[in-house]
């Protein structure tokens, strides 16, 4: 049975039909890993037994008629979130020993839900990175183009999405982390509003920025996954506690009356031609499907990477204190004294891009600075959350590219961080202003997939997960998959 | 804003990372980039504007006061690198 | 008088009664296995977030209440980033730009009955840090984090106090205070309050404050008049000599009586504070504060005007009497079951504090009970037993042979008051002190006075003590001048 090219919603169909089972998906997924995993490094660690040991007890679940949303469905986890029992990295020497005692609440509430976890997948240095080449575990692959990078920091998520290792993943963005990678390996991806899935369990970076969401082949599995993670947490202090949302229940409604919004800042000059007409192609396309498109602009979002270069550094300089190699993780060899022991395991045991950030990050929070940099980022936010609060009052919908540019050669930025940084441009303003976001892929340029990005009003994951999906009901560029270890 | 060596040598003892005197004028460099790319905010007219902090108005939820059981130590000692006596060990500490 | 002023400003920490941790369900009992009672949270695993612990707000707004203080209706945490063993996070989670307690004050009784007002400057919210351990780890430090979280409020004073004096005063004060409303308990030998003392000099009439030094964690008040007084002394004695002041922390031994400049110089107190993007502000309604203002009880102050105004005791004995909840329970149930307030005052910090003292028991498990005092001082009223014979009483009482009553029925203490058996009593001495008599008879007023006492010394011998001491000195006197 050829299963991998399957979105998540029909596998879970085939499962319900009781066409496959859950061991059958499991082992299924679990040796198209062990088979091509080699060339990606999409994966950390794989948790063959345990994924196994999981779907057995899905089938038993399913045949007492207690199958649970995501029930037998396999997938992945990126290795920031803490799971019992198994390493959890980071994508970091730092936490290369690290045997989490404790479950993300997001790996908790999917297990619950019934959903297989086959492994956790490589990324970023603890999420700093778009390249996915500051793995401590080295870096992930582009199916499309093994000479690429996928993006980051969920780098190793959507690689394995894309490659058709897993149905489906877990990712967290803090500036773009899940939609950037989305865009480079031609799958979907969501960020929802800040505060909408628990952080408990979630290695933080930057705290007032970080949220977690789900990276699957489409909306439609996007929504199906953001349905079981969501969810007030009595654990995290910034978890909203809201009426449940139901995603899936306005996947089809039509899109009359929509109004889409473009805002000029998303296509300066510089932006690469194809993209703007691929993005302008996609409003086309809702716009056929009964949508207005109207202009709409964010003017302090020119702003927004600065802004995210001072707050996240700041908050990840002190988020990363407590990596000391006192209590856990990496310790150097013989210290001779404290000092000697913290600077050691914090230097040995963090890479150069997290170093280079905590050194900014302390800086920038110093004595004398704070003022300048954080205080003043902290109000530019305000600034361009005011700029989308104006935006939507025009439009419901603000579509735009997600990146730049397509899948970039390895090694390509490693020494020019601040090049790498720019790129952010279109994601990070979302995260500044917490707002809930969709990276689909929308067309192809080189052989390489390109993504347009879907930013909807607090809250309005339903909407752009709606949106999405219907556009995906009308094109194919979602069903593109890479010619990948020498097959279909 | 550029930075010197010196600075730089500061801040990483202030965020306890060892930086060699050869790794110290490259660093330097490419700190200098990032904090020239961010001294763009000081362009920003920010004078009657708050800070936002989350991006929602919302305020922080209270925790009833009751014990839950916490003794974790036969999970935790063992991530250490050392410990002694149900104690995490360090170099000796002077006040 | 000295030439110099001594300027003395107070942070005391104080540890908040909760049940658990101010982020954290772990417990804050004292004396667990070391890092038992550390949760996820407190070890600082990755991934682990805070979250406020309603009671310990509560307590922080209590205490504000308390001492007058503007109670803030939005507070933000913060995180105060410095690297030690013993702070698993990396940073304090503190508070600093917007503290929960604003400005307030207390008055504090001195000694000599005057009176002073302490400024204070704000109380803030945050976590303790958890133990450094030095022995047993053959040259290692072990870290216990059964500490690390347990909520304190920081409180920050003026520079009011002008004396070691003072400041114990103002120390005591609080003490009483915290333990009177319930959200420290007060046991100093734990750490529950620890005083951080910042001191400087100058010379009377200057305006311009010295430059300080700041004496860490004093566990006692009897370390911290200590320290006060040899940092004043050391400080006037460098400036006497020309020298000045370094601006530093000392740490101060209590057992040699001596304190030193830490070695751990604190990387120029640059510590990066930043709103705690983990927290949101604390946001409290005008219902809230009135309810906790609603629950709190007499206050020690109160009581002190109290007792003043309503029993009539000096300032004196109602500063003590106030100042501790347990004692002055005891003193209050006393007088309710009848006892004299000044009689119940005396036996409180008399005999009764000296005995508890010596025996290092606390008032509450006192084996003689309110209503036993109550009942001893009611006899002494009557004249049932003399006061020396009350101490007989007391200590038999203390001992546990029963009630006051009962201990004078079968001891025979029943004091003699039958002027015929006294008199009787009183022929027989002057009779066996023929001599005597004929003295006393044949001397001066001035000389009398001390001759007649030799007499009331045979009288309550020869009665056991049991003569009463009125009916006797008439009747000796009748006797010896008739």
């Amino acid at each position: 049975m050829n299963l991998h090219h399957h979105t998540l919603t029909e596998l879970k169909a085939l499962l319900e039909r009781g066409e496959v089972s859950a061991r059958e998906l499991a082992d299924y997924f679990l040796a198209r890993i062990e088979r091509l995993d080699g060339d990606l490094n999409s994966f950390v660690t794989v948790t063959a037994d345990q994924a196994r040991n999981e779907a057995d007890a899905a089938d038993a679940l399913r045949s007492e008629g207690k199958a649970g949303l995501l029930n037998g469905l396999p997938i992945a986890h990126k290795d920031i979130f803490c799971t019992n029992g198994v390493r959890t990295s980071c994508g970091s020497r730092m936490l290369d020993n690290f045997i989490s005692p404790y479950d993300a609440t997001v790996v908790e509430k999917m297990r619950a839900a019934g959903a297989v976890m086959l492994g956790k997948t490589n990324m970023d240095e603890f999420a700093m990175g778009s390249s996915n080449e500051t793995s401590f575990y080295g870096p992930v692959k582009n199916p499309w183009d093994l000479s690429r990078v996928p993006g980051g920091s969920s780098g190793g998520s959507a690689a394995a999405v894309a490659a058709r290792l897993a149905p489906a993943a877990t990712g967290t963005d803090t500036g773009g982390s899940i939609r950037q990678p989305a865009a480079l390996t031609g799958i979907t991806g969501l960020k929802p509003t800040y505060g909408t899935v628990s952080r408990w369990g979630m290695i933080a970076f930057a705290s007032s920025l970080d949220q977690a969401g789900p990276m699957a082949q489409s909306a439609a599995d996007c929504a199906l996954l953001l349905q079981s993670m969501v969810g007030h947490d009595d654990k995290d202090s910034t978890s909203l506690n809201r009426p449940a949302d139901n995603y899936l229940a306005d996947l089809d409604k039509p899109l009359a009356g929509l109004t889409i919004g473009l805002p000029e800042e998303f296509f300066p000059a510089s932006l690469d031609g194809r993209i703007a007409e691929l993005t302008r192609e996609t409003a086309r396309e809702l716009e056929r499907q009964g949508a207005r498109v109207v202009s709409v602009s964010l003017p302090s979002v020119k702003l927004s990477v600065p802004a995210y270069y001072v707050i996240a550094p700041a908050e990840a300089s002190s988020n990363l204190s407590r990596f000391d190699g006192v209590r856990y993780g990496y310790r150097c060899q013989d210290p001779v004294d404290l000092m000697d022991l913290y600077k050691r395991s914090r230097s040995e045991g963090f890479g150069d891009e997290v170093q280079r950030r905590i050194l900014v990050g302390t800086y920038a929070l110093s004595h004398g600075y704070y003022d300048a940099y954080y205080l003043r980022a902290q109000k530019v936010r305000r600034l361009i959350s005011d700029d989308f609060a104006r935006a939507f009052e025009k439009a419901d919908v603000i579509l735009g590219p997600t990146s730049p540019e397509v899948a970039f050669p390895l090694g390509a930025k490693k020494d020019d961080p601040v090049t790498m940084y720019m790129a952010d441009v279109f994601t990070i303003a979302v995260n500044l202003a917490g707002l809930p976001a969709l990276s689909m892929p929308a067309g192809m340029i080189d052989g390489l997939p390109a993504g347009v990005q879907l930013v909807g009003n607090y809250f309005r994951e339903g909407q752009i997960l709606n949106v999405a999906h219907r556009y995906q009901q009308a094109t194919d560029w979602h069903r593109q998959a890479p010619a990948f270890g020498g097959e279909q | 804003m550029a930075i010197d060596q010196d600075t730089v040598m500061k801040v990483a003892h202030l965020a306890r990372l060892h930086v060699s005197s050869e790794q110290g004028p490259a660093l330097a460099g490419r700190l200098s980039d990032i904090l020239n790319m961010v001294d763009e905010l000081a362009n920003a007219n920010v004078d009657q504007i708050a800070p936002l902090a989350h991006p929602l108005d919302v305020s922080q939820p209270l925790r009833a006061d009751v014990v839950e059981p916490a003794d974790l130590r036969d999970r935790v000692l063992p991530l250490a690198a050392a410990s002694e006596g149900s104690c995490f060990l360090v170099p000796r500490v002077i006040e | 008088m000295s030439a110099w002023e001594t300027v003395i400003g107070l942070e005391i920490h104080v540890q908040l009664a909760t049940r658990t941790k101010i982020f954290s369900a772990a417990s804050t009992a004292f004396g667990a296995e070391p890092n038992s009672h550390a949760s996820l949270v407190d070890l600082a695993l990755p991934g682990t977030l805070p979250v406020l612990n309603r009671e310990a707000v509560n307590m922080a707004v209590k205490f504000g209440l308390a001492v007058g203080a503007e109670i803030n209706r939005r507070s933000v945490f913060e995180r105060k980033n410095y690297f030690y063993p013993d702070l698993p996070k990396g940073y304090q989670t503190t508070q600093l730009a917007e503290p929960i307690v604003g400005a307030g004050s207390m008055e504090v009784v001195l000694d000599d009955g005057s009176r002073k007002t302490v400024r204070i400057h704000h109380a803030h919210l945050e976590e303790d840090a958890g133990k450094s351990l030095h022995e047993d780890f053959h040259g290692m430090t072990g870290i216990d984090l059964n500490r690390a979280g347990t909520p304190l409020i920081e409180v920050v004073t003026e520079p009011d106090m002008r004396s070691a004096e003072e400041a114990v005063a103002f120390a005591r004060a609080l003490h009483s205070l915290v333990t009177a409303i319930g959200v420290c308990d007060g046991d100093m030998s734990q750490g529950s309050l620890r005083f951080d003392v910042n001191v400087s000099v100058r010379r009377r009439g200057e305006e311009k404050l010295g430059t300080r030094t700041e004496t860490k964690n004093l566990n006692s008040f009897r370390f911290m008049e200590m320290a006060i007084r040899k940092e004043v002394e050391r400080q006037i004695d460098i400036l006497e000599d020309g020298g000045s002041i370094t601006q530093e922390t000392r740490l101060f031994n209590g057992d040699t009586g001596v304190s030193r400049a830490m070695r751990s110089k604190e990387d120029a107190n640059d510590y990066r504070y930043f709103p705690c993007p983990d927290l949101l502000p604390v946001m409290l309604s005008e219902e809230q504060i009135v309810e906790l203002k609603n629950s709190l009880p007499e206050l020690p102050a109160q009581r002190l005007v109290r007792f003043v105004e309503q029993l009539g005791l000096s300032d004196y004995d109602a500063r003590i009497l106030s100042s501790d909840l347990a004692t002055s329970d005891y003193f209050e149930a006393v007088v309710k079951l009848g006892g004299d307030a000044k009689l119940a005052a005396n036996w409180i910090m008399g005999e009764l504090a000296a005995k508890l003292n010596a025996e290092e028991k606390a008032i509450a498990v006192c084996p003689v009970s309110a209503g036993h005092l109550a009942e001893l001082i009611a006899r002494l009223k009557d004249n049932t037993i003399s006061s020396k014979i009350a101490k007989q009483v007391f200590e038999a009482c203390w001992n546990g042979e029963g009630s006051p009553d009962q201990i004078i029925e079968a001891r025979g203490l029943k004091q003699v008051s039958d002027s015929g058996a006294l008199q009787k009593m009183v022929d027989q001495i002057i009779a066996d002190n023929a001599a005597q008599a004929e003295a006393y008879r044949a001397a001066d007023e001035g000389k009398r006075k001390k001759m007649f006492g030799f007499f009331v010394g045979q009288a309550m011998k020869a009665s056991q003590g049991k003569a009463n001491p009125q009916q006797l000195n008439e009747l000796l006197q009748k006797a010896l001048e008739g």
